[in-house]
């Protein structure tokens, strides 16, 4: 990432957000995939997410996250969470009822276990970490020119 | 009892929050302080004399868990209190937008 | 197999809704076919459920194959049927209507994706078998109609909109509330389980304290007086469209459905609710009347309206007796009739005009004959004009006070009755009727959905009389006066129905 050094926060706050950020996104994944063994999945999991993207843009300033993920692209993501959650829901209609879980249910305390569930944590995911850099994102641009003076 | 006398405090205050207070700012978090309060009461009224955490491993026998249906039910409610208060705060600021001020007493175009 | 099309009602918008924000932002005239198609599939679908319930009777279906009280439910019984009947068939015609109305707003695909949250959060209310699963399907639609309501960004949409959502939000932690008491004595959310446990046991503080948040969160969800003071600034701010979809069916929906699915079949109607329930209802009539005689604006007038006649229909299920339920179920589904089409005619008015002010309106019935005739059917309904529906239903309710022997409530019924005529005569004389006001000269006819909607609408309220045929009506309305009136056996017919 660029070090423009009139953007953004001081050089401390940029270093240390180079370092950290990638460990903070594997952190929010690993809580989303482990979601049906120790506590977490897709809400908590995809908060963590869209956190990492989000200290990106309060270190490094709105061009440089919009360099690295666009808007159009986290709204993608957004709807295809919906989606595929729905989608996993109504196939539980073929083998009988609506949200069925009808993948094989393997051993307890194993990461390949309990069928559907972990699918739905990451659609959940998908969903919740775009919303909430969406929602940032929006609250945060919306500047308010009045009597046209500009920020 | 005295935490569900104090859970009521939290929540008288978040309700003059609301109703007495002339910022449109300071009414979106008094609405939070009052969902907060609710959310803590319903988990306050899981608990269980000498519970322990509700999670299920593979060597600790299941005895003398507190309730964790109330912890999954907060769960959503929190969601829920996020949404909405990301949605007020939207068109707070739309409001400052159009009208100029956060002052309630000024916004009042609609009457009747 | 069958029985799997309960989860439709609520999974098909949803997908609808999240199908619309990926697809229908790129391209232009996608979201109105894929909403008018998903409104007219769960409209289809509700008329399908009627033959449905004739045959098997109540549905409960088992979420996931999980047995009840462990796994969450949905329910069907004959109240639900009559409430999905409602919301499909005005949302669908809704949904028409606003294909040629939101030409005048930009982003028609966020207001689509929207109105089909708001769908799928009204069917989830009235088909869900679990109290917490009610409070979120609540939060759902609740949610979209605080955006759609400032949807327009103006001034005085916002701040009917910021209005509206606090005291919302305020009411639903109310209802939260109300939740977590019953939680804690009952120790089950299931509803049929939770009214077996409260039959068992007789009424104490806590459920006294338990009746009376949910009161008040309930009660100003579907704006009964002393909780009514934001309807009047939302409803006429709205885009008319989902002014017809909030005063036509969410403030029955999540309000008035609520209150009586939780106060006959969760906590047991003692005769103190019910007096209160008829109290509040009679307060509603008189004070909706006549704050509504002096307005000059046609939309704040038709919200006052709204306030009158939801007080009939909760005077009418206050009564308790099996008449007095009918009429109001009967008012219900009535009120959605002509309520919506007259917040539709409202819509065409501004359309074709630009204006909302019955000063600045006259003479309208020469350039814009669907509008005015349509308008002047769901007037002679709401009025209480024979042979329209809104006749009968208003009939059945006085005749029952009168039968129960509550005097006083018919007589200000009655009054209020007189009340609502003059003042749809005064929207009449002024708008419609009299002299062609000089700039009026250049207005025409809507386009082609919006006579559709409104005709058919219309063709509604002329019909709606021929429910109470006793061949038909006991298919519809007989068994929702028959789920209300079983009371606390709710557990019974629900737990006797597994499938």
């Amino acid at each position: 990432m660029i070090d423009d050094p009139k953007k953004g926060m001081t050089l401390i706050v940029k270093t240390i957000t180079r370092l950290t950020v990638g460990l903070i996104l594997l952190f929010g994944i690993y809580i989303v995939s482990h979601g049906h063994i120790s506590p977490g999945g897709g809400f908590a999991g995809g908060v963590i997410v869209a956190l990492s993207f989000i200290h990106i843009m309060l270190a490094f300033g709105k061009e440089t996250t919009f360099k690295k993920v666009k808007e159009s692209v986290a709204s993608f993501f957004e709807s295809i969470g919906a989606i595929i959650f729905i989608t996993l829901a109504m196939l539980g209609i073929g083998g009988g009822y609506f949200f069925f879980n009808f993948l094989a249910k393997g051993e307890p305390f194993r990461l390949f276990s309990s069928g559907l569930i972990p699918l739905y944590n990451m659609a959940i995911s998908l969903k919740v970490g775009a919303g909430l850099f969406i929602i940032f994102v929006t609250l945060i641009l919306f500047r308010v020119s009045k009597k046209g003076e500009e920020e | 009892m005295s935490v569900y006398f104090l859970c009521l405090v939290l929540f008288s205050i978040g309700l003059y929050c609301i109703l007495r207070k002339r910022n449109l700012i300071k009414i979106i978090i008094g609405i939070m302080i009052t969902e907060y309060a609710v959310n803590l009461f319903f988990i306050l009224t899981g608990y269980r004399m000498h519970g322990r955490a509700p999670i299920h491993s593979e060597d600790q026998a299941i005895l003398n868990m507190v309730d964790p249906l109330p912890q999954a039910l907060v769960l959503t409610a929190i969601v829920i209190g996020l949404a909405v208060t990301a949605l007020i705060a939207a068109i707070a600021i739309r409001v400052y937008e159009k009208y100029g001020t956060f002052d309630i007493t000024k916004i009042k175009r609609l009457k009747g | 197999m069958l029985h799997n099309l309960l989860p439709l009602f609520v999974a098909v918008p949803l997908a609808a809704a999240f199908l619309n924000a990926l697809i229908g932002k790129r391209i232009k005239g996608f979201p109105d076919w894929l909403s008018g198609i998903a409104t007219f599939f769960l409209a289809g679908l509700s008329i399908y459920s009627v033959v449905l319930f004739k045959a098997t009777g109540p549905i409960m279906y088992k979420v996931g194959g999980w047995m009840p009280p462990i796994g969450i439910t949905m329910v069907m019984d004959g109240l639900a049927l009559l409430m999905l009947v409602t919301v499909n068939i005005i949302a669908f015609l809704v949904s028409i209507y606003s294909i040629d109305y939101m030409e005048r707003y930009t982003q028609k695909w966020n207001f689509y994706c929207l109105f089909l949250l708001m769908v799928a959060g009204m069917n989830g209310v009235i088909i869900s078998g679990d109290m917490f699963n009610l409070y979120v399907f609540l939060e759902i639609a609740a949610i979209s109609s605080y955006a759609l309501v400032a949807f327009g960004t103006e001034h005085e949409e916002l701040e009917a909109s910021f209005k509206y959502a606090v005291m919302g939000t305020l009411a639903s932690s109310f209802i939260l509330l109300g939740i977590v008491f019953l939680y804690s004595i009952t120790s089950t959310l299931n509803m049929a389980d939770m009214s077996r446990e409260l039959a068992g046991k007789s009424s104490s503080n806590i459920v006294l304290l338990i009746s009376v948040l949910f009161l008040t969160g309930f009660g100003l969800k579907s704006a009964l007086v002393p909780f009514h003071a934001w309807l009047p600034d939302a409803h006429p701010s709205a885009p008319a469209p989902i002014s017809a979809m909030l005063s036509g069916v969410l403030i029955k929906s999540l309000g008035v459905y609520a209150i009586i699915r939780i106060f006959f079949s969760v906590l047991g109607s003692s005769p103190q609710v019910l007096s209160i329930l008829m109290g509040i209802g009679t307060v509603s009539i008189v004070v909706g009347g006549c704050l509504a005689l002096g307005q000059w604006d046609f939309k704040r007038l038709l919200a006052y309206s709204s306030i009158s006649q939801i007080g009939y229909v909760v005077l009418g299920i206050g009564l308790g007796t099996p008449l007095g339920i009918l009429g109001g179920v009967f008012h219900l589904l009535n009120h959605s009739a002509f309520k919506s089409l007259l917040f539709l005619n409202s819509g065409a008015v501004e359309y074709s005009t630009g204006t909302r002010d019955l000063k600045k309106m006259g003479g309208l019935k020469e350039r814009m004959p669907v509008t005015a005739n349509t308008s002047l059917v769901a007037s002679m309904s709401i009025s209480g004009i024979p042979p329209f529906n809104g006749f009968w239903s208003k009939l059945i309710i006085i005749v029952a006070c009168i039968q129960a022997g509550h005097f006083m409530y018919a007589f200000w019924a009655v009054l209020a009755s007189i009340l609502t005529l003059a003042y749809f005569m005064k929207v009449q004389r002024y708008g419609f009727f009299g002299e062609l006001k000089k700039g009026l000269a250049h207005v025409k006819e809507v386009p082609f959905f919006m006579k559709l909607s409104m005709t058919i609408l219309a063709i509604i309220c002329f019909l709606g009389g021929l429910l109470l045929i006793p061949g038909i009506s006991g298919d519809l309305l007989g068994v929702a006066r028959d789920a209300v009136l079983t009371g606390q056996d709710y557990a019974g017919i629900v737990f006797g129905a597994i499938k």
